[in-house]
This record gives C-alpha cells, structure tokens and sequence, in this order.
C-alpha cells in the first residue's frame, strides 16, 4: 500500500480540501499521518482554522479512533539550510550564503532545486523511522501543485540528477527519485465533472505515466445530486403545465390560474431545470471519460455551505467508506 | 438581512467592459487572478468582443486549455500571433491569437543580443537550457517580456494578456524582478570570480566566507554543473544589464495609464481571498485596476420564492404523493388536508400574500424544513425517475407525477437559492473590503466554452449593466 499520497488537480477543484480529508481518512485507527504544503499558500492552516503553519511538523487534529494528523508547510529556503546544516554544519556560511543571495538563487532560480528541496523533505518524512524501528508516519499526504505541472515537479529530480552528473544534489535526487516512482508513492487527480478538468486529468495521467510515476485514483470532487433529468422535463414539456401550476398552488405557493402567483413560478422553474438537466448529461458524458480511464475513482459531494471543519470530517468519512485509497 | 445584502451590492460600482474595451487610451487589458476561475476564457472573450467592436486585438494565452485555443483557431503552441478567422470585421477590428513558447522567447532575446558565435555557446548550454525551459519564473519573465515586445511592435491597437497559472496569482509581477535581480546580482559575480569580490581590502570575513562558498557550492552542486553555471554566466554577462533594463521596462509598462488589470475571480471563498489580496498588492505597486470579474454568477427568475419556503412546499408535496395510491388521480385537496407540515394558505387564491418577507412564513416553515434537504437528495439517488405515472398528464388536477415534478422543480429552486444566497455573501464581503472597485458579473453558462459563438456569449455577458435581463 502506499505511503506517499501526492493529490493533485486542476485549479479550482479543491485538492487541498481532498488532501486533508484523505489525510483525516488515513488516520483512522490510531494511525498517524503526515500533511504537507509545498506551495506557501497556507491552505491548509484556513482549512483547518489554526493560525499560520510554521516550518514544523505540528498535530492540527485527531481523527476518530485516536489518529492524528500532523501538518508541514514545506519552505524550501528552510529546507536547504536545514540540509545544509544536517550535511555540511554550514550554519554560519548559510547565513553568508543568504545574503549573497546564493539561498534565494538556490530556492527560486536554479532549475529544478527548488522542487528536488520540497519533494525531499516530503521522502525524508515517509522514509524517517522512530528507535524502535517503526515507522514515524504511516502515512505522509501531499497537497502538491496543479495538474498541469505535476509530472514535471515530480519529476524535476530526473532533471537535476541529470544537469548534475555527479555530487549530492545529484545523489539526493536519485534517493528521491527512487521513492516517487516506487510503489510507495501514489498520485491522486481531483477533478469537477467539467469538461476542463476532465480533460486535464486525463493529460496528467498520460504525462504521469510516460514519466514512471505511479498513479493512484480520481476524485471526482464536488458531485451534486441531479433532482431532476430529461425525462421529467419531456413530461414537463408534454402539457403537464396546468397539473404543475395545481401543484404548487396546493402546496400553498398562490395561484394556480394563468397570470397566478403560482403559473407565474413555471416558467422559471422549467428553465432552470432545462439549465440543471443540460448539466446533469454534461456531466454523465465527463463522468463516463473518467471511468475510461480504468482508475479507481472517488466521489466526494458538495458542501453547499463550502467547506468547515465539520464538513471536513464528513469529507473524511465520505472517502473511507468508499474503499481503501 | 436581504435589506442589508441589497445595500451592499447597490454600493459596488458596475464595471462598465465596453467602455474599457472601446477607449482609445486602452492599450493593454492584464487579466489576472487564481487558477480555474476562467482567466484565460476571459481573456479570449475580451479579445472576441474588443475586436469585433473595431479594435485591433492580440491576445496573448499563456497555458490555454487545448479546447480554449481550438475555439480560437490555435492548435499549436506558436510564438507568432496568428489571425482568428471567423472574427465579425465589419466594425473594422481584427483578431489575432498567440500562445507563448518561453524557450523560444528567451532564445530570441539571446540571439537579439549576443553575436552568432555567443548566441550559439548560450543556447548549447546544458544549464541555460534547463533554465529557458523549467525554471519557476521563467514562464512569468518570459510573459511579461513578450508583453513588452507587442507593446513595443506597435502593431496592434490593443493587447489583451491573461497571466501564468502561478503558484501564487502574483508571481508574475515578482518573477521578472527575482530574475533581473539574480541575473546582475552579487552571487553572479562571485561565480564569475570569488577573488575579484573577495580580495578587496576591508572584506577578509567576506573572503573567509567566500573561498568557503565557492568550495560548498562545488561539492553540492559537483564540478560540472558549476562548470555550467559559470560558463553560461560568462556568456550571458554583456547581457545582464539589458535584462535589469528590459525588466524594469515592462514593470514601468504595467504602471502607465494605457493598462488596465482585470482581476478574475469566482464567487467561492478562496478565490475572491485570492482577488481581495491581489486587488490590495496591485494598488501596493501602483498598477492601474481596472475592476473585478466576477465569473459564474449563478441567478433565478424566480428569486422571489425563497429556498426555505420552496423546499417546505416541496416536501408538502411529497407527503401528499405518499398518501395516496400512485395510480389514483388524486382529487384536488388542499394540502392542508394530506398532514400538519402544510395547514397553509388556500389553494388558488390570487390575492394570497406574495412570497418572501411579506409573507408568514411559520406555517409552511416546520421543523421539518431541514429534513426536507435530507429527503431531496435521497429521491436523487434515482434520478428524477420519469417513470411517475405520465399517464396522467392530462388531467386538470394535479396528478401525483405533476405533484412529483412540482416537488423536484422546488428542490432544485431552493438549491439554485442557496447558491445564489452563498454568492452573494462571499461577494459582499469582497465588496465591503474594497467598495471602490468596480465589478462585473459573468452570468454562470450550463456548458464549457468550445467555439466563437461561446467566447461571444461569454462577451455578452461580461458588458451586460447589472440587473438587465440576460438571455
């Protein structure tokens, strides 16, 4: 089973929401789970209302049955000079190296550090084991960049291992390089049943797996039930009109004769559901698209209200029923 | 509560398109916000509209979704602008499309300013080569410089630019700097020669620190990548000073008067978060905003009839379906009859009270309203079965298959105004925090954007004044 869960998608359809339920999820049973952020936005920290995550691994909720989740926001400045301290004891000539700008150089310009810093701080937690040998995550969620650059931050490594031929950053990528695209490792696409994100999963998927890199499943995030499909507005369609108006005015909504408060509803109301029915098969067609691609999918509904800490759990909830992620 | 929502949104000034779009002294239209709120759709719908009402348009895509750039007649990825066919040209404006290549944009600011023989060490080098193509602000560089070029071209009437799906929706305005920085910067010099920086009289801790640094960065980086490093630097070096120019150039370009930023968003949390932080960096920085985008605006025809009251009489009518035999017509009962959830207003009546605050909402408002919610989605599981006896369709009283279409259609009501009440909250508050901008409200459309006709209803949309009716 893997350990490193990476959740990725399109902008917009929530995987950071995704990432910490499925890290909520992976807790169960008194496991414990590691969420990290490598994209400084700080989502997670308003996901789960706490204040502004540090460069530390901090418990930001139990799951039920004793689990924890712990959470990471990934700065890959801090990572380097970390790395630099734990390799080199370099804490001064760090702190020299900063103001030279050689840090900042490291951390945003150099092709591909950046990314090699961030996926491996996220390996060295999967791989990092207690005395007693155990390890300390069972499991360690990333809520990673957006689909279309995906691959190539993951596979950055493959890069930098070969711009630098030889030298730790190259051993360091090829250690990291090793974990992603092991059985271990597992990438998740969130998608919206919308043409845009349907079309950039699959993508992803092709890129991903011409890369090596092993694919989990899709959450198809977002689901709304459809109340209401084609068949009923041809029955709506087909004069049950003045049986509609009747309706409404007996479930005490005005008058059901032409000019009516309650006739007056129909015509809106039928055109929203020509709206809604027009949606539902949008969203038949992209939902077959994804089954195609033969991965195990997930559904996770709308939270009308967005998403609360409560909603969060029920999210949770939600994946765990659906089978083992 | 909805009197206070109604002041609120009377409060934000209407973001007129047309008259942005129409002016002259517009010259450059940046289309900017968080990734899926439709940026780069608006910007091609823009460029559609801004065209077809005479002007000379180019818009530059950055990472299009493939469907978008088929709309537009872009198949490839293509550093060239291409001419859209199919733009309406009576007005006497054109359209041309363009998606931007960074490698071979940087590739052609080298060969612009390095002889052939340099042009060709630079090109060949394997760091530059990973830099052109991979590096986190190459893209937003690589953007803003092109943006620089057609402004500089001089060809075109207006330049219409949505930005990269960055980490952060504001690293473009940031990258171009970070690399004109790095690019004439210290550490450059000090890969170049440690011992020209260092040697200076007065800079022996520096020194110490230096020889130190050169000797780390070796063995982190292994001699050969800085090799390269040091290779590309000297041939870049007659260069870096252009790039700081060219850099502050474009930032100087994106503060003039002819700019105008657009600031997309949906009506969700995060993205107007997203817009709200933007819209406070861009005045920061003193670019010029031009207004707030807001995407996918869903509205009603009958926002009259409030969720709560839809889904109470919806469930009323389900409880009188469920009292009766499905293949029994029904007579025409007052649903005070059928249970206690609906001891409401008489049927038929035209003079009853008018949805909404007039009414009294207790009767039809049981405690059963929120269960109501639960049932709803449950009867969705098996979607909206058109099975319920069609049959009776024809008949004058309101058959049970009516009763249950009339229940779905109110269901789906009080969704549509739950939606709509969550938009107008996330956007009330984006609207309290910045009063003074201008906003505009993109009807939300069933489908995606695949062709002109798309990208023209999408135009439509954008120029419509608030509270005009839409198609």
């Amino acid at each position: 089973m893997s350990r490193l869960h990476v959740v990725s998608g399109k902008g917009g359809t929530g995987k950071t929401t995704v990432a910490a339920a499925l890290a909520l999820a992976l807790a169960t049973e008194g496991r414990r789970t590691l969420l990290v952020e490598v994209e400084g936005r700080q989502g997670i920290a308003q996901l789960f209302e706490t204040e502004a995550l540090p460069y530390e691994e901090r418990k930001i909720a139990v799951a039920p049955g004793g689990g924890e989740v712990h959470a990471l926001a990934i700065d890959a400045e801090r990572a380097l000079l970390d790395y630099l301290q734990m390799f080199y004891k370099l804490g001064g000539a760090g702190r020299a190296l900063k103001k030279l700008g050689a840090i900042d150089f490291a951390t945003t310009i150099a092709p591909g550090l950046r990314d090699v810093l961030l996926t491996g701080k996220a390996c060295e937690a999967v791989r990092r084991k207690d005395k007693s040998g155990a390890f300390v995550y069972d499991a360690v969620v990333m809520d990673a960049p957006p689909t279309g650059r995906i691959t190539r931050f993951l596979n950055v490594n493959d890069e930098v291992a070969g711009l630098a031929k030889i030298g730790p950053i190259h051993n360091q990528a090829q250690a990291v390089m090793r974990v992603l695209k092991s059985p271990e490792t597992a990438v998740h696409l969130v998608t919206l049943l919308e043409e845009m994100p349907v079309q950039e999963t699959a993508d992803g998927i092709a890129e991903l797996r011409a890369a090596g890199i092993p694919v989990g499943g899709v959450v198809i995030n977002m689901t709304r039930p459809a109340l209401l499909d084609n068949g009923d507005l041809e029955v709506a369609a087909r004069g049950a009109r003045a049986g509609i108006a009747k309706a409404l005015s007996q479930a005490g909504l005005g008058g059901a004769r032409r000019g009516g408060l309650a006739e007056r509803l129909i015509d809106p109301l039928l055109e929203q559901a020509r709206e809604h029915a027009e949606r539902v098969e949008l969203e038949r067609a992209q939902y077959a698209e994804l089954t195609a691609l033969g991965l195990p999918t997930y559904e996770l509904g709308l939270l009308p209200e967005g998403v609360d800490l409560a909603g969060l759990y029920g999210l949770a909830r939600d994946l765990r029923r659906q089978g083992p992620i | 509560m909805t009197s206070d929502v109604m002041t609120l949104t009377a409060s934000a000034p209407w973001l007129e398109v047309d008259a942005l779009i129409d002016d002259p002294g517009t010259r450059i239209v940046v289309c900017c916000g968080a990734g899926g709120v439709g940026k780069t759709t608006t910007a091609a719908a823009l460029g559609v509209r801004a065209a077809e009402r005479g002007r000379k348009v180019v818009v530059l895509t950055i990472d299009p979704a493939r469907r978008l750039a088929q709309s537009m007649g872009i198949s490839e990825l293509d550093n060239v602008p291409r001419q859209v066919k199919g733009v309406d040209e009576a007005a006497g404006g054109e359209l041309h499309a363009m998606m931007l290549d960074m490698k071979r944009t940087f590739d052609e600011i080298v060969e612009g300013h390095a002889d052939a023989e340099r042009a060709r060490a630079i090109l060949e080098n394997p760091f530059y080569q990973s830099l052109s193509a991979g590096f986190a602000g190459t893209q937003e560089y690589m953007a803003m410089e092109k943006l620089g070029q057609l402004r500089a071209g001089d060809a075109w009437d207006l330049i219409v630019v949505d930005t990269p799906p960055s980490r952060s929706a504001l690293d473009f305005l940031d990258a171009p700097k970070r690399l004109g920085s790095f690019l004439d910067g210290k550490f450059i010099r000090v890969l170049m020669a440690p011992a020209k920086v260092g040697g200076r009289a007065g800079m022996k801790f520096l020194n110490v620190g230096m020889s130190m640094m050169t000797g780390t960065l070796s063995k982190l980086m292994g001699g050969q990548l800085l090799r390269d490093v040091q290779t590309f630097v000297a041939a870049m070096d007659t260069m870096f000073g252009g790039f700081r120019t060219r850099a502050d150039a474009t930032y100087r370009l994106l503060q003039a008067p002819g700019t105008a930023f657009l600031v997309v968003a949906a009506p969700e949390r995060d993205a107007l978060r997203e817009a709200a932080y933007f819209v406070e960096r861009l005045a920061a920085e003193q670019m010029p905003l031009a207004g707030l985008v807001l995407n996918r605006v869903h509205g009603s025809g009958a926002d009259q009839l409030s969720a709560e009251r839809a889904l109470a009489a919806a469930e009323a009518l389900t409880e009188s379906c469920a009292d009766r035999p499905a293949e029994e017509p029904g007579p025409a009962t007052g649903g005070a009859a059928d249970g206690g959830a609906v001891d409401a207003s008489p049927d038929g009546d035209p003079n009853s009270p008018p949805y909404g605050a007039g009414s009294p909402p207790a009767e039809n408002l049981g405690p059963d309203g929120i269960v109501d919610l639960a049932a709803g989605k449950t009867g969705s599981r098996t979607p909206g079965g058109p099975s319920p006896a069609a049959a009776a369709e024809h008949t004058a009283s309101p058959s049970t298959s009516a009763a249950h279409l009339a229940a779905g259609l109110l269901r789906l009501h009080a969704e549509r105004m739950q939606v709509l009440a969550r938009e107008r909250r996330t956007r009330d508050r984006f609207t309290a925090l910045h009063p003074e901008v201008p906003v505009a409200e993109v009807a939300a459309l069933p489908g995606d954007v695949h062709d002109l006709a798309g990208l023209r209803a999408i135009g439509d949309r954008l120029a419509l004044r608030p509270g005009e009716a839409d198609g």
